[in-house]
């Protein structure tokens, strides 16, 4: 029920601890571009904690969505709206937005490590659900077990056709936002 | 020495900690939808986790399905809200949101 041998283990630490100190680089540095640079390795080290909990397919999609697209766009807002020379700064309520997170933060660590997880274990029925033992033994991946659970008629079709539909109408509203006015 | 379910969990938390102080306390538009994705990430990362660590053995692909969800989501949702950025740029030169109160009746 744990990640065992050494490899696997420091893989973890390391990718934790550089996620965390990338993630509060993008907090409190005051120059934007390199708090997106840092975002794209939290990106980067986040599919890399995919790749520890065998999840290869998601980890590729990790690279190719957030650091590929969504990167690149959060570059080009920063370059378009020139707001460098302000930097990025903390507004007034900077004080109490910093008591939250860490009141939420003790909140969330203490109900995990209080919970006892081996009950959900007996909840969750595993046979219902595909078993994939073997294609993590034999290091075949997961990619078309998630392509078969998404496309399959009792599985996640419909989800699918939605989630398509509102992206195509994610893009028209960006179209239509970012359209100069016609001047008349 | 091992690493499980906790491990990933506090993981994810202090991730989404971090990120909804990011999300409260900046005053660039810009800066909070950077937070706003870590904290989609921490959740992607404590779904993966329980599809993962829940069943011995086995990995429950639904929890990678909700995440592949959760990715197209946040694609949407950084196109608009950049959009809408870049247009209220245009027109007050600025994406600070404390100064953004046209909707102010």
């Amino acid at each position: 029920m744990a990640l065992e041998g050494t490899a696997a283990v420091s893989a973890f630490w390391i990718l934790a601890v550089v996620s965390v100190v990338t993630a509060l680089a993008v907090v409190m540095l005051k120059d934007i571009f390199r708090a997106a640079l840092f975002l794209v390795l939290c990106f980067f080290t986040v599919a890399g904690i995919y790749a520890t909990l065998s999840a290869d397919f998601l980890a590729v999609v990790q690279v190719l969505v957030y650091v590929g697209a969504i990167g690149i766009l959060l570059i080009f807002a920063i370059m378009v709206t020139k707001e460098t020379q302000h930097g990025s700064l903390f507004n007034r309520q900077h004080v109490f937005a910093m008591f939250f997170a860490v009141l939420l933060l003790i909140a969330m660590i203490g109900s995990v490590t209080q919970t006892d997880w081996d009950r959900l274990r007996d909840v969750a029925n595993p046979s219902t659900e595909a078993t994939h033992t073997e294609a993590l033994e034999s290091g075949e991946g997961l990619t078309d077990e998630i392509g078969a659970r998404l496309f399959d008629e009792d599985g996640f079709i419909l989800p699918v056709e939605i989630a398509g539909v509102m992206l195509l109408a994610a893009v028209l509203g960006g179209i239509v936002i970012m359209r100069e006015r016609d001047k008349e | 020495m091992s690493v499980g379910l906790e491990h990933y969990l506090v993981l994810s938390s202090i991730l989404f900690c971090i990120g909804i102080y990011g999300a409260l306390a900046k005053r660039n538009a810009v800066v909070i939808l950077m937070c706003v994705e870590i904290m989609l990430n921490a959740v992607n990362i404590a779904l993966v986790t329980f599809s993962r660590f829940l069943v011995e053995d086995t990995v429950l692909l639904d929890g990678h399905v909700f995440v592949i969800f959760v990715l197209v989501v946040a694609a949407a949702e950084a196109t608009v809200g950049l959009a809408i950025i870049m247009a209220i740029y245009r027109s007050r030169r600025s994406v600070d949101p404390d100064k953004i109160d046209m909707m102010k009746g």
